[in-house]
């Protein structure tokens, strides 16, 4: 197991490594392990992680209590998005979307008065990024199952 | 239809009347300064039915409890002048009228100064006693009282003259993408008033209703206790209650305000 973590550790895309096409799509996986989409939905759940569902609804998930309506559904995000296209919203939405509400989730560096988790203290940049690499391939995973009809 | 979830919103044409008689205005046409919005909305619009009652009778109101202790307060000797607020400023009730401008402009200090600030500045030049901490119980509880008796009054602060560049840097402030989770005041409390933030209501953000008895901390909160738990939530380095870059934001976020009666001691959940 520790020579298996080494190995990925390896492989992984860092933060400021990851090249966005010019509508911020991310064609190149983020490690070397696929992504596993049971992981990527508990990840989209749990606050503390992506906590996608505070502003994101998925009907699919309705025993999932209090799903918010900052951004659409993601009813069918599987449809509408490419495997890359999914990969570089979770990475960095703006890169996608001008200005989006949407955090960046794999990004580490040029924040405004960066801090410390929710402590209220300052943070050092480079941050540790709001998901791990394998964590983003988790969630692409789980969104490519959302398909409509 | 098909949406998973259709979260149940407060009905959000109430009306707010205080004890069966004091009419609130909870809603208002926007100050001209402000063009992201048509109408301004209190907080109170958009907690429940039973949060919302409880500022409906001040017998009912947990915040009112402080009140009365702030008033036993304003009239007891503190420091080495041996004065109380009530030597020098009579009844609380001569206060009506403060509350609903400030912060504001003191020029002798050449400063903005909210009603913490100002307060402070009575106990250490006037009856040399020591502040209080800015958002200390005794502190809270003070504003409290004061705010309580402009109840309904509306909201009226001057962003122009001397106080107008403290305001531009609070509107700075107000739209600036802080923390990790790169969220601006504006993006939650302009963009979003109304939606669900996982299990919250969005509302606008605004200050009439503060001090604020929370049903969450059973105690009064202070407005930059809330600025700092709103920050915070950014994954932001906040700032300290009291620093200037606050009182800006207060004196910003309660000019968003200006025509919404004051409503504080107010409950909130
Ligand atoms: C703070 C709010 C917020 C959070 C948290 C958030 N999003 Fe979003 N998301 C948005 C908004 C707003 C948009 C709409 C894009 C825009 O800005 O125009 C969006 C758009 C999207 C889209 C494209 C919309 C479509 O057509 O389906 C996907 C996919 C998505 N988000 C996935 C996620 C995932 C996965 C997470 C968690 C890892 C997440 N979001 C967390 C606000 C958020
Ligand atoms: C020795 C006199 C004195 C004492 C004691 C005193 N003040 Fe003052 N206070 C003043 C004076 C003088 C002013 C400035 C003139 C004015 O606005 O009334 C003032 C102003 C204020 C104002 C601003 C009023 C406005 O219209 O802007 C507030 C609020 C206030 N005091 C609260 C208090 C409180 C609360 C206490 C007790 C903790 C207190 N003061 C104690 C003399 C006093
Ligand atoms: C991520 C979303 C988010 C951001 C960003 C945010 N807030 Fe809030 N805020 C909330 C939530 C949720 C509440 C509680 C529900 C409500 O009243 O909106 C709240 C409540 C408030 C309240 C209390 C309103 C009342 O009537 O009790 C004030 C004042 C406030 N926020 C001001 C601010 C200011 C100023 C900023 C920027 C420094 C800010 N908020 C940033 C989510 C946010």
């Amino acid at each position: 197991l520790a020579a298996q973590d080494s190995a990925s550790a390896q492989d992984v895309v860092a933060p400021d490594a990851v090249h966005y096409d010019e509508y911020g799509a991310v064609a190149e996986p983020l490690t070397e392990t696929a992504g596993d989409a049971a992981a990527g939905q508990t990840v989209m759940t749990t606050r503390g992680l992506g906590n996608c569902v505070a502003c994101h609804q998925i009907s699919v998930l309705d025993a999932v209590p209090f799903q918010g309506e900052i951004g659409p559904p993601l009813d069918g995000a599987g449809d509408r998005w490419t495997e890359a296209d999914l990969r570089g919203i979770i990475a960095n939405a703006k890169m996608t979307f001008e200005g989006s509400m949407m955090p960046s989730f794999y990004k580490s560096s040029g924040y405004i008065r960066p801090g410390n988790g929710f402590t209220g203290k300052a943070g050092t940049e480079p941050l540790p990024p709001l998901l791990t690499a394998q964590q983003v391939e988790d969630v692409v995973a789980y969104l490519l199952t959302l398909k409509e009809g | 239809l098909g949406l998973a979830t259709a979260p149940l919103h407060a009905d959000e044409e109430a009306e707010l009347v205080i004890n069966g008689e004091l009419e609130m205005t909870v809603r208002a046409p926007a100050p001209e300064h402000l063009d992201a919005m048509s109408e301004i909305t209190s907080g109170w619009v958009y907690r429940s039915d039973e949060t919302r009652e409880l500022q409906m009778d001040d017998f009912d109101n947990p915040g009112m409890i402080f009140v009365d202790q702030a008033r036993d307060m304003w009239a007891s000797a503190d420091g080495e002048a041996g004065e109380s607020c009530a030597s020098c400023h009579n009844e609380p009730e001569e206060m009506a009228g403060v509350k609903p401008v400030y912060p504001k402009w003191n020029e002798e200090a050449g400063e903005v100064r909210t009603l913490e600030m100002q307060i402070n500045a009575c106990r250490e030049e006037r009856m040399q006693a020591e502040p209080w901490g800015y958002t200390s119980g005794d502190m809270v509880n003070m504003v409290a009282l004061i705010s309580s008796v402009s109840r309904g009054m509306p909201v009226d602060v001057a962003i122009d003259g001397p106080a107008q560049s403290t305001w531009e840097q609070g509107k700075e402030i107000y739209y600036t993408r802080y923390g990790q989770l790169e969220l601006a005041c504006a993006n939650c409390h302009e963009d979003n008033y109304g939606n669900m933030i996982r299990a919250d209501h969005l509302s606008q953000g605004q200050v009439n209703g503060f001090p604020v008895y929370r049903l969450k901390n059973a105690k009064l909160n202070a407005v930059h206790s809330r600025f700092k738990g709103c920050v915070r939530d950014t994954r932001a380095e906040t700032f300290a209650e009291g620093s200037p870059e606050f009182v800006a934001l207060e004196l910003y976020v309660t000019s968003r305000g200006n025509g919404l009666s004051v409503e504080g001691p107010s409950v909130r959940n």
